[in-house]
């Protein structure tokens, strides 16, 4: 018996060796599923956005705390109105082919972005610019009249439309990244893959199988080449975390940037790790109400609803990363804005509130649906709430799950009653969530609609002056959360980046959930 | 025969065409677009999009135009990985779920019908209760259990093969074991219960009686005919295990088709499914059409007609 084991054993070593030898990456990180595009203007999910950003680089690019940092210009101007931007290229900007990076690239890239023919989902990014809506939309055909303008090959002049704070940001989205227009030229939607694509950020592509691996190597004509830490680097997807983390148990991979990667069941075990690593991010989970339908036409209601959750136990008993529990829409670490507190939970005032509108005890109220979609942690959160809303409100309600589409379709028509949603912001401002709630906003999925917080959004946007800016919009902010409640905001995301300290180098906290590769580096023993 | 492969290679295309039509109408029946998105697009870019797809139009402009399209082979892009078209993704995902399938295949042909045929021939043995025992027992623990148990024992707690992960022959083991088990059991007790009648045969007794060793008489005249069930089944088998498995290739990261044909529904990326139902489909009539041809040699009394 022994010794057949051993032949056994034999043979599975003959059959794993026989294998062709590759070189190993020097780094693998595991991304979450596979990228649906690498074209900057296409891309509109947080998972390409990281190997975009590591692909190209924009005007500005981020540091590693999540800062804006000169990219591909080395400075700029902003006029005092703050509508007219200068910025100047620096002179060793070069795509990785060798040819400069100059101020037509970008023209040209923002033309194709905007471009209805391109058309690019998150084209808004770009509206902030003179005309550049009405291009998009076909209303106008001439792109000299979008304000942008190359003044010479390293001068570009951007004119845009309201002072806004967070543009330097946006320079650095993937939308406003430039392209090589060349290549695409000449390879239409082809020119992404390896061996066609030209890029000008701190890693090139070197191979890109679907579904199995993302190879990147370092830029050699990048500007700041010496200081980018890792020379190949593999980004493997998957969407399972078991796969997930048992190639990072084995070595397989040493970083995980998704929290959805980590096994749910064993994250009471994995957080206590010094491989875990938590922070705050950008996103923040909330119930939407359907303010057309009653009774929560009534903001008392709401309110009652807002005050009978408890979410301290949702986040100890349910998501478990650590996530804070909240009772304002815009997650903390946005410079220079202070939130409001929201409403805590209070179950007695629930009632109390209840009983004021003719529902004492819950007599008389309709029974409800709750809308949820077949993802993550969301029925476990819908069960808690129901059960929540029974005990201390004493309203039946009914769980309706719905398939992702079908679910987002729901909500979009205003079909449900009580729904689970979430945001995550796009640029470190509050104005990211707060402008969603305007009436009529296509994010708004509430039916909510309020003169004086329209009024409000609309006067920030407006104001030149930071400070003033952030009080305004913290005002709006006590409209939505603390007086009108459209919405139940229950708890903040955290991001979550999984990696051995002693071995990895230049992975920061920070808001959003960026972790820039140029930065990361293996700790040499 | 002639005759008969052609009558139903016209019937096979009939049947494509049906398929094809039915799965772009129900495609479109489902509620959410495949741009349908946690944010809102401004009716402006998703009218761009639409157009760019060719998803504007009535409906019937749309449908003669995909129909066109998929006789001229062009599966169109994806709705979802922008930068692809269909044709590409089948291109790179389909060989990678080919090799595995077909590892899978020949494990389960071989060891369902080794065993199944030793438990007929030693009948109320100790190999046929064991070998039927193990039988139940595979076939009734599904492979997302036995998958990640085989992971753990022969990946982690004895490293032999590697977690997860494609390009190697050690790559390809476990998953191709995995996906192979439940179905090697079924063709075993296949194989078993036809042996089973077989065997008391006639023709069986005078093979006997024309003094032929035991060997020869269950490998060349019993198992010949007792192998018509196993070789019925084993068409859709084939189609079905070369189209790649989802649960299989997700357990350990195999970058097949299978993923695609799951995900193409849920992201609504209709050009997705019309390529995957037309791939699986093709496969599954030809399989048929295989097995029918392969009949008339194991049994010549079986005639096409």
């Amino acid at each position: 018996m022994n010794r057949f084991c051993h032949l056994v054993y034999g043979c599975c070593l003959i059959l794993s060796s026989c294998a062709p030898s590759e070189r190993k990456a020097d780094f693998v990180f595991l991304n979450g599923a596979e990228p649906e595009s690498l074209d900057p203007p296409v891309i509109t999910g947080q998972l390409e956005g990281r190997l975009v950003a590591a692909l190209f680089e924009g005007l500005t690019s981020h540091d590693p705390h999540a800062r804006v940092a000169p990219g591909m210009a080395e400075r700029w101007e902003i006029s005092p109105d703050g509508r007219l931007y200068i910025f100047h290229l620096r002179a060793d900007a070069r795509w990785g082919n060798g040819d400069p990076v100059t101020a037509h690239d970008f023209v040209g890239s923002w033309q194709r972005a905007l471009h209805p023919e391109t058309a690019s989902e998150y084209a808004y990014q770009l509206f902030y610019i003179t005309n550049a809506e009405a291009y998009n939309a076909g209303k106008i055909a001439d792109f000299s009249q979008v304000g942008v303008r190359a003044i010479d090959d390293r001068t570009l002049q951007v004119e845009i439309n309201n002072p806004t704070p967070y543009f330097l940001d946006l320079c650095g989205f993937p939308t406003l990244m430039p392209v090589h227009l060349k290549t695409v030229l000449q390879y239409g939607d082809h020119w992404i893959k390896p061996g066609k694509i030209v890029s000008n950020g701190a890693y090139l592509l070197e191979e890109w199988r679907i579904n199995h691996r993302i190879r990147l190597r370092a830029n050699p004509h990048y500007w700041d080449r010496a200081n980018v830490g890792l020379e190949v680097v593999d980004v493997l997807p998957t969407e399972r975390d078991s796969v997930a983390y048992n190639l990072y148990h084995s070595g397989g991979a040493d970083l995980i940037l998704d929290k959805g990667l980590i096994p749910s069941m064993l994250l009471d075990f994995v957080r206590e790790r010094p491989d875990f690593h938590a922070s705050a991010s950008l996103g923040t989970y909330f119930y939407r109400f359907n303010v057309t339908r009653k009774p929560f036409d009534h903001p008392m209601v709401r309110k009652a609803f807002a005050m009978a959750i408890d979410k301290q136990r949702i986040v100890d008993k349910i998501t478990k990363a650590g996530e804070p529990v909240t009772g304002h829409l815009v997650p903390p670490g946005m410079e220079g804005y202070i939130p409001p507190q929201g409403l805590g939970y209070d179950p007695d005032a629930a009632r109390r509130l209840l009983a004021e509108v003719g529902f004492s005890g819950g007599k008389g109220f309709k029974r409800i649906s709750l809308l949820y979609a077949d993802r993550s942690s969301a029925k476990a959160t819908a069960t808690e709430i129901q059960a929540m809303l029974k005990k201390e409100l004493g309203i039946e309600v009914d769980l309706m799950q719905q398939e992702w589409k079908v679910y987002l379709n729901s909500m979009r028509r205003l079909d449900y009653d009580f729904c689970a949603s979430a945001w995550i912001g796009d640029y470190n401002d509050p104005n990211t969530f707060l402008d969603m709630f305007v009436t009529n906003g296509g994010n708004n999925r509430t039916g909510w609609s309020n003169p004086k917080y329209d009024e409000l959004i609309r006067l920030a946007a407006g104001e030149l002056d930071a400070p003033k800016r952030m009080q305004i919009l913290h005002n709006a902010e006590v409209v939505l959360c603390n007086q009108e409640l459209p919405i139940i905001p229950l708890y903040h995301y955290v991001g979550v980046q999984f990696y051995d300290p002693r071995r990895i180098d230049g992975v920061y906290a920070n808001v959003l959930d960026d972790h820039p590769l140029k930065y990361i580096r293996k700790i040499k023993k | 025969m002639v005759h008969f492969l052609i009558r139903r290679t016209i019937l096979g295309v009939i049947a494509l065409f049906v398929v094809i039509s039915l799965t772009f109408v129900m495609m479109r029946i489902m509620p959410g677009s495949p741009f349908t998105k946690e944010r809102n697009l401004p009716p402006a870019i998703e009218k761009n999009l639409l157009a760019r797809y060719k998803m504007d139009g009535t409906l019937w402009e749309q449908y003669s135009a995909y129909i066109l399209d998929v006789a001229r082979l062009h599966l169109r892009p994806s709705l979802r990985y922008r930068n692809r078209s269909v044709n590409e993704i089948l291109a790179q995902t389909l060989p990678v779920s080919i090799a595995l399938g077909s590892a899978a295949f020949l494990i389960s042909l071989g060891a369902g019908i080794t065993l199944g045929s030793i438990a007929a021939v030693r009948h109320r043995t100790w190999a046929d209760h064991s070998s039927m025992v193990l039988a139940v027992l595979s076939i009734s623990i599904p492979n997302f259990v036995i998958a990640p148990l085989a992971i753990l024992c022969f990946a982690l707690t004895w490293p032999i093969f590697p977690v997860a992960g494609w390009g190697t022959l050690s790559h390809l083991v476990l998953p191709a074991v995995s996906l192979a088990l439940p179905y090697a059991t079924y063709i075993a007790r296949l194989t078993r219960n036809s042996m089973l009648d077989v065997v008391h045969q006639d023709f069986m007794r005078t093979a006997r009686a024309k003094g032929l060793d035991e060997a020869h008489v269950i490998i060349k005249h019993a198992l010949k005919v007792a192998l018509l069930p196993v070789v019925s089944f084993s068409g859709p088998l084939a189609a079905h295990m070369l189209t790649g498995s989802l649960v299989i290739e997700e357990i350990f990261k195999v970058p097949g088709v299978g993923a695609f044909f799951v995900n193409g529904v849920l992201n609504r990326d209709h050009h997705m499914v019309g390529g995957a139902v037309i791939v699986y489909s093709t496969l599954l009539i030809a399989f048929n059409m295989v097995v029918d041809v392969i009949y008339t040699f194991l049994d010549r009394r079986i005639k096409l007609a």
